[in-house]
C-alpha cells in the first residue's frame, strides 16, 4: 500500500532521510519511533508528497506519487493534523466535513454518502455530541478526537497519525488506539504512525520501524526492535527494556547518557 | 439554527433596503426624496444614486478580500491592504495627481491608482514566492517591507508637488466616495464581481486553507495554483475599491471578523454576508459622512474607524470568552 524505494530527502541543504526503503502491505499496522530530528515527520511529509524526495520511489497503492492528483491522493490517504486552529469558529461538523473535501463537488452542496461518512467518523470518534459547539469552545481532547474524526470521514485507505495521543489522558489514549486498531482489523486500513512512546508503542503495534539520523535502523515486531543495544545506538543513552508481564508488550526505561554526570556524580568529583 | 436562517435573511435584506433609502433620503441639501420634476432634482438623484452603489461596491469589495487574505494568511490583523496595494495605489494615484494627468481624463487618476496597485501586487508575490514559497509570514512581511518602501516614496512625490496637488492627493488619501462616474463604477463593478466570483468558487478551498496549507495539501487542495489565485483575486477587489475611492480603512478588518462570530467561519456562508454587510456598512457611514455636519463632508475613512475601531476594540476584551479572533 505505501512503498518506499531508496529514498533521500533534504531540506535545504541537509539530508533528513538517507536511503529509506520500506514497504507497507494492506491493512499493516506500524508505529515510527526514534529519537527527536531522527526523520520521522519528514517520512511522513514524503509519503504525503509534502516534501518531494531527491531521490528515490514513492508509491501509494501501486502508483508512483508524483503522477497522482492531489484530489486522488487526498481520496487514498488521510493525514491527522497535529495541530487545530484555535480561533476559527467552524462547528465540530463543518470542521469534520472539511475532510470530505477531495469528494465534495466544487459546486453544490455535499451529497447523502459525504453526510453519512461525516456521522459515522462523528460516531466513531465519539464526537457525536459535541457536533454543533464550535471549535474554540472545545478542551484539548475533544479537538483531538475531531482531528481524528475529520481524517476518518474522508474513509481513508491509508491513515498518517503524528503522535496524536500527546495531548489525550490515560482513557481516551486508550480508547484512540482501540479506536485505531479496530478500523486497522474491520476494514483493513493501513495505518502508520509516529509514536514517541515506546511502551505504547510496543502495547498496540505488531511491528516498529526505528528511524535515527534519517537511516532506518530496524524493522520487525517490537521485541525485535527494542532491543537494548538498537535503543542505545539510536537514542545515544543507555536503556532497560523490561517485559510487562502478561502481555507482549515491554517497558522500556532511559538514564541520561554517560559522558553527561547528572548533578550527584559532579558534586562527588567536586 | 437552520429554521432562524430565512428571518435572518429577511431581516439582513430589509436593512439593507432601509440603508439603501436612507442614503437616497438623506443629503447634504436637506433630508427629502429630490424632486424629479427639475433637473437639478434629477442631477441630485442622481449622484446620491451613484455614491449608492459606489458604496456598496467597495464596501463589498473590501470586506470580501478580507475575509479571503484573513484565512490564506491565518492573521487576525490581515485586511486588503497588507500586501501594499494601499500604498502601490496612493503613489500611483499621487503620480497622476502630481505630473497634473488627473486633468487629460476623468479615469485617469482610477486607472493609475490601479495599474499602480496591481504592479505592486505581483511585486509582492514574486519577492514572497523567492523568500520561502507563499508561507503566510514571507507573505506578510514583504508585503509590509514593499508599503513602508512606497509609502516613502510617496512622501517625496509629496514633498516636490506643487501646493494645489499636495491639497487633492490628501483629498484623495483621505478616501471619499464623491468622485465617481458611471462608466468607471461599471469598469471595477465588472472586475470586482469577477475577484468575487472567483473567491466563491474557491470557498471549500479557503476553508480548507484557514486550516494552515499543509493541512489543505492533505486535504486534496493543489495549494501552489490555489494560494496565488485566492492572493490575486481578493487583491485585485481591494485595487478596485482604492482606484474608485482612495483609501478606506477598517471595513476589510473589522466586518471579516465581526460575521465570523456571527455566521461562523465556513466561507460559503461567510463571503455573501460580508459582502452585503461590507456595502451596508459602508453606504450607512458614507451617509453619515455627508449629513452629519452638512454642508461640510467628513472623510468616509474617518467614520469607518471611529465606529468600527471601538466595536473592533469590544470583539479583543470578550477574546477570552471566544477563545480568539
Amino acid at each position: 500500500m505505501v512503498e518506499l524505494e531508496h529514498v533521500t530527502a533534504c531540506y535545504g541543504g541537509t539530508a533528513v532521510l538517507n536511503g529509506v526503503s520500506l514497504r507497507l502491505a494492506r491493512g499493516e499496522m506500524a508505529a515510527l519511533v526514534g529519537p527527536n530530528g531522527a526523520g520521522k515527520s519528514s517520512l511522513l511529509r514524503v509519503v504525503t508528497g509534502l516534501l518531494p524526495p531527491r531521490s528515490g520511489a514513492v508509491r501509494l497503492a501501486g502508483t508512483d506519487c508524483p503522477t497522482l492528483s492531489p484530489r486522488a491522493r487526498a481520496r487514498l490517504l488521510s493525514v491527522v493534523p497535529q495541530e487545530l486552529p484555535r480561533d476559527l469558529p467552524f462547528t465540530a461538523y463543518e470542521f469534520v466535513l472539511l475532510g470530505r473535501t477531495a469528494s465534495l463537488p466544487r459546486f453544490g452542496g455535499p451529497a447523502a454518502q459525504d453526510l453519512e461518512a461525516v456521522e459515522e467518523a462523528l460516531r466513531l470518534t465519539e464526537t457525536w455530541e459535541l457536533r454543533h459547539r464550535p471549535l474554540p469552545a472545545m478542551s484539548g481532547g475533544e479537538r483531538q478526537r475531531l482531528a481524528l474524526a475529520m481524517a476518518l470521514a474522508a474513509r481513508p485507505e491509508i491513515l498518517l497519525l503524528d503522535e496524536p495521543t500527546s495531548h489525550l489522558d490515560l482513557r481516551h489514549r486508550a480508547e484512540m488506539m482501540s479506536l485505531l486498531t479496530r478500523l486497522n482489523r474491520e476494514r483493513q486500513t493501513t495505518i502508520l504512525m509516529v509514536v514517541h512512546d515506546l511502551t505504547l508503542a510496543s502495547l498496540h503495534f505488531p511491528r516498529l520501524l526505528l528511524l535515527a539520523e534519517g537511516r532506518l535502523l530496524a524493522d520487525g515486531a517490537p521485541p525485535d526492535v527494542l532491543a537494548p543495544g538498537l535503543l542505545e545506538t539510536a537514542y545515544g543513552c543507555p536503556v532497560r527494556v523490561l517485559p510487562l508481564p502478561g502481555t507482549s508488550a515491554t517497558c522500556v526505561l532511559a538514564h541520561a547518557a554517560p559522558d553527561r554526570p547528572g548533578p550527584c556524580a559532579h558534586n562527588r568529583a567536586s | 439554527m437552520r429554521k432562524t436562517r430565512p428571518l435572518l435573511f429577511a431581516l439582513a435584506l430589509v436593512t439593507l433596503l432601509l440603508i439603501a433609502g436612507l442614503s437616497l433620503l438623506a443629503g447634504p441639501s436637506g433630508f427629502g426624496w429630490p424632486d424629479t420634476a427639475t433637473a437639478t432634482g434629477r442631477a441630485l438623484l442622481e449622484l446620491r444614486l451613484c455614491r449608492l452603489v459606489t458604496g456598496f461596491l467597495v464596501g463589498a469589495a473590501l470586506s470580501c478580500s478580507g475575509c479571503a487574505l484573513q484565512a490564506v494568511l491565518r492573521n487576525a490583523l490581515a485586511e486588503p491592504f497588507v500586501l501594499g496595494v494601499s500604498s502601490g495605489g496612493s503613489l500611483g494615484a499621487a503620480v497622476i495627481i502630481a505630473f497634473g494627468l488627473a486633468a487629460v481624463s476623468p479615469l485617469a487618476l482610477p486607472a493609475g491608482a490601479f495599474v499602480a496597485a496591481a504592479a505592486t501586487l505581483l511585486l509582492v508575490c514574486s519577492l514572497a514566492r523567492r523568500s520561502g514559497g507563499y508561507t503566510p509570514d514571507a507573505l506578510i512581511l514583504t508585503g509590509v517591507v514593499v508599503g513602508s518602501m512606497l509609502s516613502s516614496l510617496l512622501m517625496l512625490v509629496l514633498s516636490f508637488a506643487k501646493t494645489r496637488a499636495v491639497h487633492s492627493i490628501t483629498w484623495w488619501l483621505l478616501g471619499s466616495l464623491q468622485t465617481t462616474s458611471w462608466p468607471l463604477i461599471c469598469a471595477a463593478g465588472a472586475l470586482v464581481a469577477c475577484a468575487l466570483a472567483a473567491l466563491l468558487i474557491e470557498a471549500r478551498t479557503l476553508d480548507a486553507l484557514s486550516l494552515g496549507s499543509e493541512a489543505a495539501h492533505h486535504l486534496g487542495v493543489r495549494t501552489r495554483v490555489a494560494l496565488p489565485v485566492i492572493l490575486t483575486a481578493a487583491t485585485l477587489a481591494a485595487a478596485c475599491a482604492v482606484a474608485v475611492s482612495g483609501i478606506i480603512g477598517f471595513v476589510g478588518l473589522v466586518v471579516p471578523h465581526a460575521l465570523r462570530r456571527l455566521v461562523g467561519a465556513k466561507h460559503r456562508m461567510l463571503l455573501p454576508c460580508a459582502a452585503f454587510a461590507g456595502g451596508a456598512f459602508l453606504v450607512l457611514c458614507d451617509t453619515l459622512a455627508r449629513t452629519v455636519t452638512a454642508p461640510h463632508e467628513i472623510p468616509v475613512g474617518v467614520i469607518t474607524s471611529l465606529s468600527g475601531g471601538p466595536f473592533f476594540l469590544f470583539l479583543l476584551t470578550r477574546r477570552g470568552k471566544f477563545g480568539g479572533l
